[in-house]
């Protein structure tokens, strides 16, 4: 049966993704950031999955306001970088996972959870930054990503977005999900986006290191708990795109001390200001 | 019965929500046009002519012609549907989001590498933050307009 290994959880700037692209990682400004990522690296290169389920939102991207789906679940068997306005990344294409794709929506959708399907989809940096920060960038005459991803997009761009409580409780269906696809996979699951930033209005600019770091210290040992705070409290203390933090507790939600197993191992935790506008954090949870 | 709208107490800031999204409908998706090249240029050539062909109110045209961001946004436009006006006129995020502020690109970054704008008294309208609608615009040189 397959498995969740780890959860992985880290923000998703597009600036991170342009100072990777332009070879600007190495740049005073920039340096402090990708020093963090240097241990995740190597634990990626140790701890390669068989497939990722990445949790993430689009930007106004391959999502216009023509339809706003809440949860959306890649089934594809590729999904295509995203020309966001700046040309595309220069990333390759993301090879999906259709077979255990299409068992975790059905087996979610079953569990009260109603996703929407999708077949066809560009994605943008909110999938792509997290790959090259674990991953680094793939180079060779054939570049490739080294697994499989499921892309799962979250609407945390038009409000209300789904609840923490809804979240965590989406984690834990898809845990039964994964845990009763009848392969031997290894899956790790990932949440990205925040942590404290605002993009819009004269508050434009806003970071709260003492929330950033209580949210990462509940997320790890009081993850029930967080995902009791509701969107105000991430709103006004941690700015209005602040509120992408909700969709790491779809990941935490699929970890194994949720549904009474073992608390998992921390083993990587960064947080650094800035990148860009946001205040960025990161954390490894493995699974016992 | 009313909808339960506690974020609208949160100063210098618009909650993107359902109404705003209705408001700003073609606001957004003429933003979305500007995902492809041969709209940019096509917009480029004649911002007007190119906002005429979207059935848009005159102040959510003339926030995007005066790139008023903070002006599109009270009209329904949403921060990443906008972006895509700043892509067309390549400028980066940071200068976008330093113009809603009213700090140069340079004062905003500053703000930014000094750990970013502070919480205290940005939470909730009447406080005396940065952010608060008394303290606007920001930044050093548009103090003394």
């Amino acid at each position: 049966m397959a498995r969740i290994t780890a959860s992985v959880y880290t923000s998703h700037v597009p600036a991170i993704g342009a100072a990777i692209d332009l070879g600007k990682s190495q740049e005073p400004y920039w340096q402090p950031l990708f020093k963090g990522y240097e241990p995740s690296k190597q634990w990626m290169a140790d701890n390669t999955p068989d497939v990722i389920f990445l949790v993430y939102n689009d930007h106004a991207t391959a999502f216009s306001l023509e339809m706003i789906p809440t949860f959306a679940i890649g089934t594809a068997a590729s999904f295509t970088p995203a020309d966001e306005g700046w040309g595309p990344r220069p990333v390759p294409q993301v090879i999906g996972h259709p077979e255990l794709a299409a068992h975790i929506a059905q087996s979610v959708i079953q569990d009260d959870f109603d996703l929407t399907i999708v077949n066809r989809m560009d994605v943008d940096h909110g999938l792509t930054v997290p790959l090259s920060l674990m991953f680094g960038q793939p180079a060779g005459p054939n570049p490739a990503w080294p697994c499989p991803v499921i892309p799962f997009a979250v609407n945390v761009v038009q409000y209300p977005v789904p609840s923490g409580r809804r979240c965590f409780m989406l984690g834990q269906a898809i845990r039964r999900a994964i845990e009763s696809f009848d392969q031997p996979l290894k899956v790790q699951i990932w949440g990205t986006g925040g942590m404290s930033h605002q993009l819009q209005g004269p508050r434009a600019g806003l970071i709260n290191q003492p929330f950033d770091n209580a949210f990462l210290d509940r997320l790890i040992a009081d993850p029930a708990g967080q995902a009791a705070v509701p969107h105000i409290d991430y709103v006004r203390e941690a700015g209005s795109e602040g509120i992408e933090l909700v969709m790491w507790l779809i990941a935490r939600g699929a970890m194994a001390d949720v549904a009474g197993g073992l608390a998992p191992t921390l083993k990587h935790r960064f947080y650094h200001v800035p990148a860009s506008n946001t205040a960025v954090g990161h954390l490894i949870l493995e699974n016992n | 019965m009313a909808l339960d709208k506690p974020y609208l107490d949160v100063p210098g800031t618009t909650i993107f929500d359902a109404e705003q999204s209705r408001k700003g409908y073609h606001l957004n998706q003429f933003c979305m046009s500007l995902m492809k090249a041969e709209n940019r240029e096509a917009f480029k050539r004649d911002e007007r002519a190119y906002l005429d062909q979207w059935p848009m109110t005159e102040e959510q045209k003339q926030g995007v012609l005066t790139r008023d961001l903070n002006r599109c946004i009270a009209a329904g436009g949403n921060i990443y549907f906008l972006a895509k006006i700043g892509a067309t006129d390549g400028r980066s995020f940071q200068y976008m989001a330093a113009t809603m502020t009213g700090m140069t690109q340079e004062e905003y970054m500053a703000m930014m590498l000094g750990g970013g704008r502070r919480i205290d008294g940005n939470r909730v309208l009447g406080e005396n933050g940065d952010a608060q609608p008394q303290n606007q615009p920001q930044g050093k040189h548009r103090k003394d307009i």
